[in-house]
């Protein structure tokens, strides 16, 4: 019988043909799988989903038909509370889910096995993106309906599309603070980073109104960005160039994700036994 | 120092000269030790002397500080390397929203030619619970859907990590048979424990690890000779240096007049005992645990343990 494992082992081992599809269904699987996770969790879904709503019906609806500049107040704060929506999506998804599933030791288990970190990473960013196309599809909507929004169906095309991808820069953000924090502080510091860093980057209040020293730091902050080339479609921005802004946003993921690779090499799971 | 029987063959695994320090905690001092193919070696020790230290290092979880590693004559969290082996960790929690089969069909896919799903259920007898959610499991069933993960990738190493804890005696015997039919189908296997018994009942090399050093490598009936010693407690006015003067005797601890000696045989130990103190009470001879055991192989000096 040990012949027969040592002549099979020693078949896999010089092969080099892998089944066909077998990274693509590694990926596929590992996307299917953290979607499932989190979609199990209504305490998850239900707060992440309802909370950007709720800011939305609260200022852009109520003040929905007031001027905003050249748009109403409903069509500037889709662009911003779906800004801040997704960005809270792909925070909390990659900071409290990643610093959880270290804490357990989980990440442990799976470094342990042929499991590439792409993938993961991967895997999680489909999860975040998703939500954030429903956040800005449940956001388009309550705009339509009850704040007497208007947009060109191109121009909301070209605004949710922004919104979406503009989750991946908070996705690699998020793992970089699911590297830093424990399990039990991720919601704390999450939230702590999340909150400020938004309303300073003008997506509750209009960063017009905002007084002119947070306007500066406003500059240094990826939602910031964000925010304004999610306006951008809506003519509504403040005439920064687009390409510098998608700049900001790449230069910042590319940080994070070189940061969050290196705290990932380093980690060696001390957080149990 | 037990010699294993000289080995032709490539080791499967190699720790050479491994030091590992966490901060100002060495845990691991200098470990040489080469892991034959085809057998189960059992890593044996307390808890805190360094067996996990070792698996993470073997599967590349963590560096040495000094010293190397290499799994296949490769680094350890080489790719190709890691779709070879199979780990069982000792960890917190794992999903539970997931079910087990959910979690089987995940780590499947990591592998190119993973067992069936059916297969990996069967061998941890989990397939009636293969659509519980994970957090519906018992502690033993979640035992065994972590034992399921290991082997799903049907790997030529498997590490297992203190795989029993925790479980009741069936479900224990139950894993072990799983693990010899392992063994007997021509995988490597490196098992962790704090059980001699299981040491004994599982492997064919036994290396005895404590405080980050390597005490004993050999068969398990050796390392169950020299691990064997007697706990024998009284209640006796005699003086520690009386005490450990007496014939066998490798640890002596005191706690007013209770006293409690660690010796080889018991017997020669007790008729000095009697003799020279006809005042003793409440004596108690046992089995001394591993515990004892290793403190009292790594203490030279005989006299007073205080950690005791």
């Amino acid at each position: 019988m040990s012949t027969a494992i040592a002549t099979a082992t020693a078949d896999r081992s010089s092969s080099p043909a892998t089944p066909r599809g077998f990274r693509a269904r590694l990926y596929a699987r590992e996307a299917k799988y953290e979607l499932l996770k989190v979609l199990r969790v209504p305490a998850y879904v239900l707060p992440t989903l309802a909370f950007p709503c709720v800011f939305y019906i609260f200022f852009g609806v109520i003040f929905g038909r007031q001027a905003m500049g050249p748009i109403s107040m409903g069509a500037y704060m889709i662009a911003t509370f779906g800004a801040f929506g997704v960005i809270g999506a792909s925070l909390f998804g990659f900071g409290v889910g990643v610093a959880t599933e270290r804490g357990q030791g989980w990440m442990l288990v799976k470094r342990a096995t042929p499991m590439p970190l792409s993938a993961y990473f991967l895997a999680k960013t489909v999860v975040s993106v998703l939500f954030g196309a429903a956040i800005v599809l449940l956001l388009s909507v309550l705009g339509y309906t009850l704040g007497g929004v208007r947009i060109e169906p191109l121009t909301w095309l070209g605004l949710a599309a922004t919104l979406v991808v503009g989750a991946i820069p908070f996705c690699a953000f998020g793992l970089v603070l699911g590297y830093l924090a424990g399990p039990n502080s991720a919601p704390a510091i999450v939230n702590l980073v999340y909150l400020p860093m938004s309303f300073c980057s003008g997506l509750w209040m209009p960063v017009q109104i905002l007084p002119p020293f947070l306007k500066r730091l406003a500059l240094f902050l990826p939602p910031y960005h964000f925010g304004q080339l999610a306006l951008g479609w809506l003519g509504a921005d403040e005439g920064g160039s687009p390409p510098g802004h998608v700049a900001f946003l790449a230069v910042f993921t590319l940080i994070c994700l070189a940061a969050a690779r290196w705290a990932y090499l380093r980690d060696e799971g001390k957080t149990y036994g | 120092m037990l010699e294993t029987k000289p080995n032709v063959a490539t080791p499967v695994a190699e720790l050479r000269g491994v030091v590992k320090r966490y901060g100002k905690v060495t845990a691991l001092a200098g470990i040489d030790l080469a892991l034959q193919p085809g057998q189960l070696t059992a890593i044996l020790g307390p808890n805190g002397a360094g067996k996990t230290t070792v698996v993470k290092l073997l599967l590349g979880l963590a560096r040495p500080s000094g010293g190397s590693v290499d799994l296949f004559g490769a680094a350890p969290n080489d790719p190709a390397t890691r779709r070879r082996r199979g780990a069982m960790l000792q960890i917190g929690k794992v999903p539970e929203v997931l079910t087990v089969r959910e979690h089987l069909d995940l780590f499947a896919s990591y592998y190119p030619r993973p067992l069936p799903i059916a297969e990996a259920l069967r061998r941890a007898g989990l397939e009636r619970f293969a659509d519980r959610r994970f957090g519906e499991l018992s502690g033993g069933e979640r035992q065994r859907t972590l034992f399921a993960l290991a082997l799903v990738g049907d790997p030529e190493l498997l590490f297992l990590d203190e795989p029993t804890v925790g479980m009741d005696v069936e479900a224990r015997r139950a894993l072990w048979q799983e693990i010899r039919r392992a063994v007997a189908e021509g995988r490597s296997v490196v098992l962790t424990t704090h059980y001699l018994e299981e040491a004994d009942a599982l492997a064919e090399r036994v290396v005895v690890l404590h405080q980050g050093r390597i005490l004993a490598d050999g068969p398990p009936a050796a390392i169950k000779r020299q691990a064997a010693l007697r706990r024998i407690r009284c209640r006796t006015l005699l003086g520690e240096a009386e005490l450990a003067a007496l014939p066998g005797v490798r640890a002596v601890t005191r706690d007013g007049d209770r006293v409690e000696l660690l010796v080889g045989d018991a017997e020669p130990a007790v008729r000095e005992l009697l003799a020279r103190d006809p005042t003793l009470i409440d004596l108690e001879v046992r089995s001394a645990g591993l515990e004892e055991a290793f403190l009292a192989l790594t203490a030279t000096p005989r006299g007073v343990d205080a950690a005791a």
